[in-house]
């Protein structure tokens, strides 16, 4: 199949017209704000619905609503908006119906900038919301793997009736590469589906509430709910790894910054440095077991993040003490590059080597 | 009559009549759930539950019609109705029911919100429903505070009237004026029918279910978003028996908030 430049943006509302979205709502925020005029182009040309909300909060309740009808339903924003909808987020995981948000974070803490981020991992990835869920987070590095996401997420959506959540950064919805674009298809096979709300003809009535006033209630509720996760958590860990078989040393990061350290661990083994990449693809469910087979093959872990260490708790989490976890962090819109990232593989590298008895000293080709 | 008579062995005067001589002058709308409803004694809640199921039962369109539910003392309205249902976040459902809307255009959608819901943290939702001409029905119920919380002042409180957070009344200079937000949507284009009743009296019960008739037809007729205000009782926070309740709404509120009509559409004028 041909390929195509698509900006990151661009080509994550193309992709999810392609997955079958029906209904898209959304609130204009930068860096994502081509997806929503993008939508607002091509949706209508489709017979489809796009629309504006007058803010962040109503984008999420939108959905919300469209989604209890059954409908494949979206919507797409940046950090401080995704703020905003952590409420609705919260009531369609309650709900248990299908919403596909994507967050193209940028830099904060509050208004920060415009920059890319990747400062949302801890609101996105461990509470989307108030209350005990996750939500499926996806997290691709190039815009290639953003189509292929945002290609599955409905399916993910509807088969879980769960949210999903596609998180990049402000890099990828805004830079350029070649893409093949996958065909149209229809989500549930065009169904509506068995539990929607979409007006009691012939049968009895349905009501979609995440009101349990009975504390037995909401606790099978809740236990209903973690009994989802524990299925999606079974089915649904996805990982890249880059030359990790012979690894000395691993680097772990997500997004774009795992392409910037795939080319780090390349210019690593140039200087006689084995390093290799553990890329996790889904941020929540986190991959657990993978991680912890790998740490145990090697020396020791270097976590490289565009935060001051979000996912580096869940990677502690998994390695323990069993080899140094290292972290190297850059904030407020700063991308890591090579440049970064060989100093602290070298910083590591002598931590290990202190470890194991040997002087610290600095690793040269 | 005293109970002793009511549960004697004489044989009451109905039981007698053979059934089918009988004839239903009044039944459960088929839109009203069989459930009980969580409503205090006196609340005028139920009656207007009923009002909406008559209206939905003669339009003809149960089968096709989407409520959604606010957070307040109507939290529970979905168990009421025989509807399909949803249950929107606090000030939220005129934005869930435009999702509802947008996907399936051909469904008949309301959302029922009290004052606190509507009026002051859903204002967003509710202002640009309207700015957008949403088909939708929207019944507001008012009645001048936060009843399931506890009888907390909402921007529809009385001047100088007493609640849980306004415990030396309401100060206009420091706590603000009631607002009239059904005026203020009757101003927008995107409104078909924006008008306020009461449901102190039988009088005014009749005057709005027309009303909420009408509201329905504003959005069947595809003229805009249709908005009944009512002016409701809370015996309970308002602390008073139900009669003087209704008391207080016909002598306190209706001066405030006089019933009447804000806008309606010309399709509809002839009808109103």
């Amino acid at each position: 199949m041909a390929k195509t430049l698509w900006k990151g943006n661009e080509a994550l509302a193309e992709a999810a017209l392609r997955a079958g979205v029906r209904v898209f709502f959304g609130y204009p925020i930068t860096p994502q704000t081509e997806l929503l005029e993008y939508m607002a182009r091509r949706m209508p040309e489709l017979g489809r619905v796009f629309l504006q909300a007058e803010s962040e909060l109503a984008a999420i309740n939108m959905l919300y609503g469209a989604a209890c009808t059954g409908t494949p339903a979206m919507t797409s924003s940046s950090s401080p908006g995704i703020s905003l909808m952590q409420e609705g987020l919260s009531y369609i995981a309650a709900s248990e119906v299908p919403a596909v948000i994507v967050d193209i974070m940028r830099g904060g803490p509050g208004l920060g900038n415009i920059q890319p981020s990747q400062g949302d991992y801890f609101q996105v990835v461990k509470s989307a919301g108030h209350g005990d869920y996750h939500a499926i987070v996806l997290a691709p590095a190039t815009v290639q793997e953003a189509v292929d996401l945002m290609y599955i997420s409905f399916d993910l959506a509807f088969k879980y009736r769960h949210i999903v959540i596609l998180l990049g950064d402000g890099t990828l919805g805004q830079m350029m590469e070649p893409v093949v674009m996958p065909p149209f298809k229809e989500v549930n096979g065009g169904e509506t589906p068995a539990w929607a709300t979409t007006g009691a003809a012939g049968r009895p009535h349905r009501v979609i509430t995440s009101l349990y006033l009975s504390a037995e209630r909401l606790e099978a509720l809740n236990l209903r709910l973690q009994e989802k996760l524990a299925q999606i958590k079974a089915n649904e860990v996805r990982y890249a790894t880059y030359l990790v078989d012979d690894a000395d040393y691993l680097l772990v990061a997500f997004g774009t910054v795992g392409r910037i350290a795939q080319s780090a661990v390349r210019q690593a083994r140039a200087m006689g440095i084995k390093a290799g990449l553990f890329r996790p693809i889904t941020l929540w469910p986190f991959p657990e077991r993978e991680l912890e087979a790998l740490s145990a093959r090697v020396q020791g872990v270097l976590v490289v993040e565009m935060n001051a260490g979000q996912m580096l708790e869940d990677v502690q989490r998994v390695v323990k003490d069993r080899v140094p976890v290292h972290f190297l962090g850059r904030m407020g819109g700063v991308i890591p590059l090579p440049d970064d990232i060989l100093p602290a593989l070298h910083t590591l590298v002598g931590l290990v080597r202190s470890r194991n008895g040997h002087r610290a000293r600095p690793v040269t080709a | 009559m005293a109970i002793a008579e009511l549960t004697s062995s004489q044989p009451i005067a109905s039981a007698v009549i053979p059934p089918a001589a009988m004839q239903v002058v009044y039944k459960r709308p088929e839109a009203l759930s069989e459930a009980y409803t969580h409503y205090c004694p006196g609340c005028t809640h139920g009656i207007i539950h009923r009002l909406i199921a008559e209206v939905i039962d003669e339009l003809g369109i149960r089968e096709r019609t989407i409520a959604v539910a606010p957070v307040g003392c109507a939290v529970l309205a979905y168990e009421y109705f025989t509807v399909d249902a949803v249950e929107a976040a606090h000030g939220r459902a005129p934005a869930m029911a435009t999702g509802i809307k947008r996907a399936l255009p051909d469904r008949i959608v309301f959302t029922y919100q009290g004052d606190g819901d509507l009026a002051s943290i859903g204002t967003n939702e509710i202002i640009h429903a309207c700015a957008r001409g949403e088909l939708l029905t929207v019944i507001f119920v008012n009645n001048s505070l936060y009843g399931m919380t506890g009888g907390q002042m909402a921007p529809t409180t009385l001047p100088g009237q007493v609640t849980t957070s306004s415990p030396y009344g309401r100060d206009i200079r420091q706590q603000g004026w009631p607002l009239h937000i059904t005026e203020m949507l009757a101003m927008m284009p995107g409104v078909a029918y924006a008008v306020r009743r009461s449901t102190h009296s039988p009088a005014e019960i009749r005057k709005a279910k027309k009303a909420i008739e009408l509201a329905f037809r504003a959005q069947i007729e595809g003229l805009g978003l249709g908005i009944v205000e009512l002016l409701s009782s809370c015996p309970t926070n308002w602390g008073l028996n139900p009669l003087e309740a209704l008391a207080f709404i016909r002598d306190k509120m209706v001066p405030v908030y006089p019933p009447g009509d804000f806008k309606v559409h010309q399709a509809l004028t002839a009808r109103s």
